[in-house]
C-alpha cells in the first residue's frame, strides 16, 4: 500500500531528464554503423587465430598460378591470395591486430604526453604557458610525416617504434585542445574555491581539472585512432612501417604495389579495411563530440 | 600592423631555427652512420673513417650544427652526400613540380569542398546533405595511397583517360591533384557547412530576406561570400598536412618533387638532402600559418590586431 503510493508520488513529480549522451549516440546511425564495424574489426583482431581460415604465413604451394601470379578470389581463397601465395583474408585479419595496437599504443601515448603538458601549461599560465604555446607552434610546423619517415627508417621499425613515432607526431594536437580547455575550466569558480580552500595544487588538478577533460579525451582518443590507423598505413606503404612478414594492411598495399593492375584485390581488400576502420572511429569520435561537446560542435 | 607584424616574423625565425635544432639533433643522434652508407658494405674501415673526416662528422655535435647554421645564414644547405650536387640545386630542381601539384590540390580541395558545402548548408537535413556529409567523411577516413591506386587502376588502366603516372603534360597533374584534393574536400565541406549555417541565421541575411531579394541572391551575395571568409583563410593552416600528403602522392604517381627527394635520400641517410627538405617543408608551413593570420583581418575587417 505504502509503495504503491510513494510510487504514484514519484510519477507525478517525475522530472524529463536530457537524453544521456548514450542515447543521443545510438541515436546517430552512422554512429551506430561504426560502433558495429569498430566490434567487428576488434573482435577479428582479439580472435584472429580461431577465426582466420589459415595461417597468415603459409605459403600455398597452390596459392599462386603456373606463372607464379597471385590468385584472384575464389571458394578456398576467399579475397584471393597475395605475391607470396599467403591467404589475403588471412594476413588481413591479422593485420587488424597491428593497425589497432598500433592505434591504441600511439593514442595511449600521445593522450598521456599531450594532457601532462597541456594541463601543466593551461594551469600554472605564465611562462609555462608561453614556452608551451612556443614549442607547440614549433611542432605544429614540423612536416610530420617526412620526420617520422626519417626516424622510421633510421630507427629500423618494430610496431613499438612505429607507435612512438606516431606519437611523436600526434600529441601536440592533444595538447592544445588540452591546454584550451584547462585554461578555461581552471578559471571556474569550484576550482578557485578550492583554492582558496587550501586545496594542494596537485590535488585540485588530479580531483576537480582531470575530470572535466574526460569527454575531451574520449573524443580525440577515438579520433586520434582514426588519424593513426592511417598514419601508420601510409608508413608501411612507404615501406618504413612494421617490417615483414608481420601482416600489416599497409604493407601489404606497399609489397603488392608494382602488381596491382594485374591484382586489383591486393590493394582493393586491405584498402577497404584501413578505410572502414579509419571512417568507423571517425564517425564515432564525432558523435561522441556531439553528444558530450557540445560546445566543440565547431566543425 | 607592423609591431604585430615584426613580432609574428621574429616568432617565425625563432620556431625555423627550433626546427633545424632537432631535426639536426635526432639524424645525427641515431644508429646510423652516413659515412658507412656512403662508403658501402664492402668499404674498409680506413675508407669509412677518410669519408667521415671529409664530411666533418668528426668534430662534436654542437659544432657541426654551428657550422650548419654559419652556411643556412648564407643559403647554402650543404651538399648531397649520395649525389656530390649542391642541395640547394636539388631542391631548386624539384620544387616546382611539387608547388603545382599542392596548387592543383587546393584548387581540387576547394572546388570539391566548396560547392558540396554550400549544398548540404542550404539544403540542411535534406538527403543531398547527408550524402555530402557521408561523403566528407569517406573523403577524410580514405587513405591517399588507396585512393590514388584505385584512380589509376580505373582511370588510367581500365579506361585509359589518364597517363599511368609520370610527369608532363596537364593530364599528368590531374590524377595526383585530384588524390590530394579528396581528403581537403571533405574537410573543407564540413567546414563551409558549418560557416555557412553559422551566417544563415545572422541579422543581416534576415534584412536581406526581409526587402524580399531572390533567394538565389540572398544565398550567394548574402550568405556565402561571409561564409568563405574563415574557409579561404583556413588554406595557409593546411600546408602542413598537405606536405605529409604529399610524399605518398608523388610515390604512388611517381612524380619528380620533393617528397620523393626526400624518400630516396632517406634511404641512404644522405642527411643534407633530409634536413633540406626538411627546412623548405617548415618554411612553407611557416608562411602559410602567417599568411593566414595577416589574410584573415584584410577579408574580414572586423578583425585588427594590436601592435
Amino acid at each position: 500500500m505504502a509503495g504503491a503510493k510513494s510510487r504514484s508520488r514519484s510519477a507525478s513529480i517525475q522530472i524529463r531528464q536530457p537524453p544521456s549522451a548514450w542515447s543521443r549516440v545510438k541515436r546517430n546511425k552512422a554512429a551506430v554503423f561504426g560502433l558495429m564495424v569498430i566490434g567487428l574489426v576488434c573482435t577479428a583482431a582479439l580472435l584472429a587465430p580461431w577465426i582466420a581460415p589459415y595461417d597468415p604465413a603459409e605459403q600455398f604451394s597452390d596459392g599462386m598460378t603456373l606463372e607464379g601470379r597471385p590468385l584472384a578470389p575464389s571458394r578456398r581463397f576467399l579475397l584471393g591470395t597475395d605475391l607470396l601465395g599467403r591467404d589475403l583474408l588471412s594476413r588481413l585479419i591479422f593485420g587488424a591486430r597491428i593497425s589497432l595496437l598500433i592505434g591504441v599504443i600511439a593514442n595511449a601515448v600521445a593522450l598521456t604526453i599531450g594532457t601532462m603538458l597541456g594541463t601543466v601549461a593551461g594551469y600554472f599560465k605564465g611562462w609555462v604557458s608561453t614556452a608551451f604555446m612556443r614549442a607547440t607552434d614549433m611542432m605544429m610546423a614540423f612536416p610530420a610525416l617526412i620526420l617520422a619517415i626519417a626516424l622510421a627508417a633510421i630507427l629500423r621499425p618494430s610496431l613499438w617504434i612505429v607507435a612512438l613515432v606516431i606519437a611523436m607526431v600526434n600529441w601536440v594536437w592533444i595538447a592544445r585542445v588540452i591546454y584550451s580547455v584547462v585554461l578555461t575550466t581552471s578559471q571556474r569558480e569550484f576550482v578557485e574555491a578550492a583554492h582558496a580552500l587550501g586545496v594542494p595544487t596537485t590535488r585540485i588538478i588530479r580531483k576537480h581539472l582531470l575530470p572535466h577533460l574526460v569527454p575531451t579525451l574520449l573524443v580525440w582518443g577515438t579520433l586520434g585512432i582514426s588519424t593513426t590507423v592511417m598514419f601508420e598505413a601510409s608508413l608501411s606503404f612507404l615501406g618504413v612501417g612494421v617490417r615483414p612478414p608481420t601482416p600489416s594492411w599497409g604493407g601489404t598495399i606497399s609489397e603488392s604495389q608494382s602488381f596491382f593492375l594485374e591484382a586489383p584485390w591486393l590493394v582493393a581488400f586491405p584498402g577497404a579495411s584501413i578505410l572502414l576502420t579509419s571512417l568507423a572511429f571517425n564517425l564515432v569520435g564525432d558523435a561522441l563530440r556531439d553528444a558530450l561537446d557540445p560546445q566543440l560542435r565547431s566543425v | 600592423m607592423g609591431g604585430y607584424l615584426l613580432r609574428r616574423l621574429l616568432q617565425s625565425v625563432v620556431i625555423l631555427l627550433g626546427i633545424t635544432l632537432i631535426t639536426f639533433a635526432l639524424l645525427y643522434l641515431l644508429p646510423a652512420d652516413p659515412a658507412r652508407m656512403i662508403a658501402g658494405r664492402s668499404a674498409t674501415a680506413e675508407t669509412v673513417m677518410q669519408i667521415r673526416a671529409e664530411l666533418g662528422l668528426n668534430e662534436s655535435l654542437p659544432v657541426q650544427y654551428a657550422r650548419y647554421l654559419a652556411r643556412l645564414a648564407h643559403g647554402d644547405l650543404g651538399r648531397s652526400y649520395a649525389q656530390k650536387i649542391e642541395v640547394t640545386e636539388l631542391l631548386s630542381s624539384r620544387i616546382g613540380a611539387t608547388f603545382l601539384l599542392m596548387l592543383g590540390g587546393i584548387f581540387f580541395e576547394l572546388l570539391i569542398g566548396i560547392p558540396a558545402g554550400i549544398l548540404a548548408a542550404v539544403r540542411r537535413r535534406t538527403a543531398a546533405d547527408q550524402s555530402v556529409m557521408v561523403g566528407a567523411f569517406l573523403g577524410v577516413s580514405a587513405p591517399q595511397f588507396v585512393v590514388g591506386l584505385l584512380l589509376l587502376y580505373i582511370l588510367a588502366y581500365k579506361v585509359p583517360v589518364f597517363p599511368l603516372g609520370g610527369f608532363g603534360s596537364l593530364t599528368h597533374l590531374i590524377l595526383p591533384a585530384f588524390t590530394l584534393g579528396i581528403a581537403g574536400g571533405g574537410w573543407y565541406a564540413r567546414v563551409m557547412r558549418s560557416s555557412m549555417l553559422d551566417v544563415i541565421h545572422r541579422d543581416f541575411v534576415r534584412t536581406a530576406w526581409a526587402k524580399g531579394l531572390s533567394g538565389s541572391r540572398v544565398i550567394w551575395k548574402h550568405t556565402v561570400r561571409n561564409a568563405l571568409l574563415p574557409v579561404v583563410s583556413m588554406v595557409g593552416l593546411d600546408i602542413g598536412t598537405f606536405m605529409g600528403g604529399v610524399v605518398v602522392v608523388e610515390s604512388v604517381f611517381g612524380w619528380p618533387g620533393i617528397g620523393q627527394l626526400a624518400w630516396q635520400a632517406i634511404q641512404i641517410v644522405d642527411i643534407p638532402v633530409i634536413m633540406g627538405v626538411v627546412m623548405v617543408s617548415a618554411i612553407a608551413i611557416v608562411l602559410g600559418n602567417l599568411l593566414a593570420d595577416l589574410v584573415y583581418p584584410l577579408l574580414d575587417p572586423k578583425i585588427r590586431y594590436g601592435g
